[in-house]
């Protein structure tokens, strides 16, 4: 795999390791029977939050996998239409409604002419990232950080240039569509660092450490999940506590 | 390095395509294809062109988005390779490629190099699942299994559906497919139940569809990325005979 990669033998060369992201932490927030806040949308697997903590280990997608859609979604899902009437129409008013939004927010795009592609986006979102939200992390540069993708954000709306591709499938509007999401979970992850104030999982910073340089956790304020809201007036946090029966979480150390 | 790349445009599943040429200059041997499109899109962008609609998405060979064939080779000239595992240091500097889309009948072409592989999709819902009451995680040593045959249905398990079989097939048989996620469920206890039943389902879509018949030729197994075995064609038409 590594060979096939690059290129390189490691039986005959030292391999050349860097870290890199490959996951967000977290995911969309559902209820035990792996419903979201909106009725009927179930989220399974690793777009949800259930199973992993501030660290996605490996092999937390198999086992998200296997639970939920093996074991609860069976259940949980059939438990729902049990409750379900036919398609009403209200319901169809509803999907008429979100066809409309969805076409406003594609043509508020097109309308933009800008020069800067999607892919030039999304790649200053990730070097920021990197940067100033990677595997360190620090109060100051996560508040520059943090501005820094919402003037992003705003270059996005004046600049970002689409193609004209004629009928059928845009692939440059798909992934204009994907890096707009983006730009928008970057802040949520940028404040949720900045709230977060001790280091836990993946999440280093540098002010929250032990003598011998491990991630200090601070318990008694931070044992719980942040579950974010999406709001009018930004991100609302809900605190959900977490509650450990037979084992208690101790600290990590590579010594 | 210096390419040269032919690639078909198809503006649409109607239009008529053609091979367009273009050239690419001070390009890194690291690249993958896929990355190299990506330069090539930013310029034609550039240039008030409409830029080449490729699929892709993991770019690290595990997803079976990517792929369509490079100078007649479906995927890539490396064995065990899909299109975003295919670097450029496996070409020359000052070679012509020529890339187009995956060709057969039932993957009708969507745009320049994107072709529909919904049918796929099709004949898993005709019964590449299993729909019998899990209740309970039983205690896991409870139905054991022999190594070997979990192995082999691991094996099978490890196609990634991008359909580089039907690709190089010269009937554009979906056997291998088919056979790999037949062959899967019917190897471990969860499939057996609903086994007979499957496999009439499944094999009875591959003609729906439009997939030719499979003649044994092998090619399949030479592109696969994941190198599934032609084995589990066979194990197919058995678990056919057997229903
Ligand atoms: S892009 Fe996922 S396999 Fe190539």
């Amino acid at each position: 795999m590594y060979k096939k990669i690059t290129g390189t033998d490691a039986y005959q060369e030292p391999m050349l390791i860097s870290p890199s992201a490959h996951f967000s932490m977290g995911g969309l927030w559902v209820d035990y029977e792996l419903q979201s806040n909106l009725p009927g949308l179930f989220v399974l697997g690793e777009a949800n939050f259930a199973d992993h903590g501030a660290n996605r280990l490996g092999a937390n997608s198999l086992l998200q996998a296997c639970v939920d859609g093996y074991f609860i979604l069976p259940h949980t899902l059939m438990h729902y239409l049990a409750g379900e009437t036919a398609l009403g129409a209200r319901k169809l008013a509803a999907e008429e409604r979100l066809l409309q939004e969805a076409r406003a927010r594609i043509d508020l795009l097109q309308n933009i002419k800008g020069m800067r592609t999607a892919d030039q986006f999304h790649r200053a979102l990730g070097a920021l990232l990197t940067q100033k939200c990677g595997l360190i992390r620090e109060r100051g540069q996560l508040q520059e950080g943090l501005k820094e993708v919402k003037e992003l954000q705003k270059s996005f709306y004046e600049d970002l240039f689409l193609p004209e591709t004629g009928e059928g499938l845009h692939m440059e509007l798909e992934k204009a569509l994907r890096v707009e999401d983006y730009l928008e979970l970057a802040q949520l992850i940028f404040t949720d660092a900045l709230q977060r104030e001790e280091s836990c999982g993946a999440h280093f910073r540098v002010e929250y450490q032990t003598e011998q340089g491990e991630a200090a956790r601070n318990d008694a304020e931070f044992q719980f999940v942040s579950a974010w809201e999406s709001t009018s007036e930004g991100f609302q946090l809900h605190r959900e506590a977490l509650h450990f029966q037979y084992m208690q979480p101790q600290e990590r150390s590579y010594q | 390095m210096k390419l040269t790349l032919k690639i078909w445009r198809q503006p649409n599943p109607r239009a008529k395509g053609t091979f367009e040429t273009y050239s690419l200059e001070d390009l890194n041997p690291a690249m993958s294809v896929p990355e190299m499109l990506d330069v090539l899109n930013e310029q034609l962008m550039a240039a008030g062109k409409t830029p080449i609609a490729f699929d892709s998405d993991c770019r690290e060979g595990i997803c079976g988005q990517c792929g369509f064939v490079i100078n007649g080779d479906v995927h890539s000239p490396e064995r065990g390779a899909t299109t975003c595992q295919t670097h450029l240091r496996s070409f020359q500097s000052g070679d012509t490629l020529v890339l187009e889309p995956f060709r057969a009948k039932a993957f009708p072409i969507k745009k320049d190099l994107c072709v529909d592989r919904r049918a796929l999709d099709r004949i898993i819902m005709k019964g590449g699942y299993i729909s019998v009451q899990t209740g309970q995680a039983p205690e896991a040593n409870s139905t054991r299994i022999p190594l070997e045959q979990a192995e082999t249905a691991f094996e099978a398990a490890a196609c990634i559906g991008c359909g580089a079989c039907v690709a190089t097939c010269k009937n554009a048989s979906a056997a291998l497919f088919t056979g790999a996620k037949i062959s899967h469920l019917a190897l471990l206890p969860q499939g057996e139940p609903e086994a007979a039943k499957r496999v009439q389902a499944m094999v009875a879509q591959m003609d729906v569809e439009g997939f030719g018949a499979c003649s044994m030729t092998g090619a399949c197994e030479v592109v696969c990325p994941q190198g599934v075995s032609i084995a589990h064609i066979v194990r197919m038409h058995a678990e056919f005979w057997k229903s």
